[in-house]
């Protein structure tokens, strides 16, 4: 049996998101867990990329791809905000790690 | 006229940009001007869903599946209309909270300017959350609902909020994309994203298991904003760090709507899943919040802490609405389905109001005795009789004595968990009142206790009225509670549920 090509893009969203989460959890610096929100991110987009294409075979479905382009610019307003906070709780605390990952270090 | 769904989302967005782009001294005011605007277009709304049942609107004239609807039923105008009475005295008391130049403990003032764009906001995009009929607009909902919280807790400018909102946002965002992956799913099964198009065909579709991989991505993803327990680590300190305008805002009104989404979702998109078993284990995490949250409340010495994590364990009762929603039993035809939905509802709206209440009496009272320590708080009493008085009244509410919409609530709750063979459910409603008791007189022993020689600062006396009033509404609703049921009753999926005899 042969995966058709949605479903190869639908497994690789899953990893990929997978991959993210992981990240968001196991990495303490802030700018990596923004990063790793960011690829579980692209993993939802590349989910729905893969729906578009499933949905009409003859040419690709429009509605997913808006979604996509929505859901990026959200993406950016979201991350150009966290990144001012962890600037900001750098130049605060010193660190770029909450509170409960430091001790860890 | 459908018009009056649209603009209860665009009049406060409009209020926003406006305050944001032309800041004067007179912002406040201003701001408190588009929240009443909000909030008597809000109540023509939810009027008319009242009398006339559920309204429609297609955006740009195109409807679903290819545009999107606004559409209130009595769900939707109940939150509605609750998160306008909560919201407009919230916005009376941030108007005076912030005039009053009220700083918590060690910070400095509170930026005012930043508070109206982002409060005015926020209550947009709730009320986006509470009419749009669309799945991917209301991704959109969340999403901003999120990024104004995390606005509004950092504008008290100190390290601590810095920290919670960071944590918040990051949290927020896992809970949204977790939201949107199950998004996804049902759109590449029902290639629409109308949630009442989806519930129509919710029953022909043969993908149990995409349905199922969709349903826990959309409730962990939402859990996860509505700090259900285990998930709710993040709530208390960013709760308990904002300005105590924003901490009655984000717990009165924002865990609520991450709620109301699922509730809209489950029973609408889901029905097929919802099953015995389901309805169980959300009734056993219920049952972790309420137990874990009051005891950690019991456990703080720090007053605001002590709040936030009453409103961890109260966000569990809202999910006993669950199990005493999905038939128990087959063949049982009574309603007490709609009778528990309705008592958790009527819980939302009188812990909207109480938390509010005592969130502002908790800042009230930090503000003026100088200290957030439970100790500090010797004397509360005879200084600030007012606030002490809200307080007392807030928590009365919250444990469910009589005569208090909390009262009328958890007696719903607890009918439907009887009637419904759920006995193990009222034991823990009523376990559940018990331990708020425990932590509203640690706070109120102290305020009894004899007067230390204190730094106090007297309040602003219209604040300590406008909590005064929230209070009090919050006992108010426990006397009349006949036209919040009626609302409820269009559209709600329990009644016809009920026709159609219990399926297992």
């Amino acid at each position: 049996m042969t995966l058709s090509t949605e479903a190869i893009f639908t497994l690789t969203a899953v990893v990929v998101f997978c991959l993210g989460l992981y990240g968001l959890i196991a990495s303490a610096h802030l700018v990596r867990k923004i990063m790793a929100i960011n690829i579980m991110g692209s993993a939802v987009f590349l989910l729905f990329g893969s729906i578009a294409r499933r949905n009409m075979l003859e040419q690709s479905d429009p509605v997913p791809q808006a979604m996509v382009i929505t859901g990026i610019v959200v993406a950016v307003a979201a991350t150009a905000f966290a990144l001012t906070l962890a600037r900001r709780i750098h130049a605060e605390t010193g660190t770029t790690q909450l509170p409960e990952e430091r001790g860890s270090e | 006229m459908s018009d009056s769904l649209v603009w209860s989302i665009v009049l406060p967005i409009i209020g926003s940009v406006g305050v944001f782009a032309i800041q004067t001294r007179h912002t406040p005011l201003i701001g408190c001007l588009f929240s009443l605007g909000t909030a008597v277009i809000v109540a023509s709304v939810t009027y008319r869903v009242w009398r006339d049942g559920p309204l429609t609107h297609e955006l740009a004239g195109w409807g679903a599946p290819l545009g999107i609807d606004l559409y209130a039923d009595g769900l939707s105008a109940f939150m509605l209309a609750s998160n306008g009475l909560v919201g407009l005295l919230i916005s009376a008391a941030a108007f005076w909270y912030f005039q009053g130049g009220q700083p918590d403990k060690g910070d400095e003032v509170p930026n005012s300017q930043s508070f109206w764009p982002l409060w005015l906001f926020l209550w947009g995009s709730l009320n986006l959350a509470y009419l749009s009929s669309d799945a991917f607009n209301l991704y959109i909902a969340v999403e901003l609902i999120g990024l104004a919280g995390v606005g509004l807790i950092v504008i008290t400018g100190s390290t601590d909020s810095f920290i919670a909102a960071m944590r918040y946002l990051l949290v927020a965002l896992l809970g949204s994309l977790s939201y949107l992956f199950g998004v996804a799913l049902l759109y590449g099964e029902f290639h629409t994203l109308d949630i009442r198009l989806i519930a129509e065909h919710a029953g022909q579709v043969e993908g149990g298991l995409t349905m199922w991989a969709a349903l826990a991505l959309i409730s962990v993803g939402l859990m996860v904003k509505t700090a259900l327990f285990p998930l709710h680590f993040w709530l208390p300190p960013a709760h308990s760090s904002a300005a105590a305008p924003v901490s009655a805002i984000l717990s009165a009104l924002v865990v609520k709507a991450t709620f109301y989404l699922m509730l809209r979702l489950w029973f609408g998109v889901f029905s097929e899943q919802m099953t015995v078993p389901f309805g169980q284990l959300f009734g056993v995490l219920g049952t972790c919040a309420i137990v874990g949250g009051s005891v950690q409340a019991i456990l703080q010495r720090r007053l605001k802490m002590m709040v936030a994590y009453s409103t961890v364990a109260h966000i569990g009762y809202l999910f006993l609405l669950v199990p005493l929603t999905i038939p128990f039993r087959n063949g049982n035809d009574a309603t007490w389905d709609f009778v528990g939905y309705s008592g958790g509802m009527y819980h939302l709206l009188s812990h909207a109001l109480a938390k509010s209440a005592m969130f502002l009496a908790a800042g009230i009272a930090i503000a003026s005795m100088g200290s957030d320590r439970l100790r500090h708080l010797r004397g509360m009493a005879q200084q600030l009789p007012l606030t002490t008085f809200a307080f007392g009244l807030a928590g009365v509410c919250l444990m469910g004595l009589p005569p208090s919409g909390g009262f009328v609530a958890k007696w719903f709750m607890v009918n439907a968990a009887l009637d419904s063979g759920q006995w193990w459910w009222a034991i823990v409603l009523l376990l559940g009142g018990l331990l708020t008791t425990v932590y509203v007189f640690l706070v109120l022993r102290y305020a009894f206790l004899a007067p230390q020689p204190p730094h106090f600062t007297a309040p602003s006396r219209p604040l300590e009225v406008i909590t005064l009033l929230l209070a009090l509404l919050s006992l108010a609703i426990g006397l009349r509670a006949v036209e919040a049921f009626d609302l409820l009753e269009h559209g709600t999926p329990f009644l016809d549920a009920t026709m159609e005899g219990g399926d297992p």
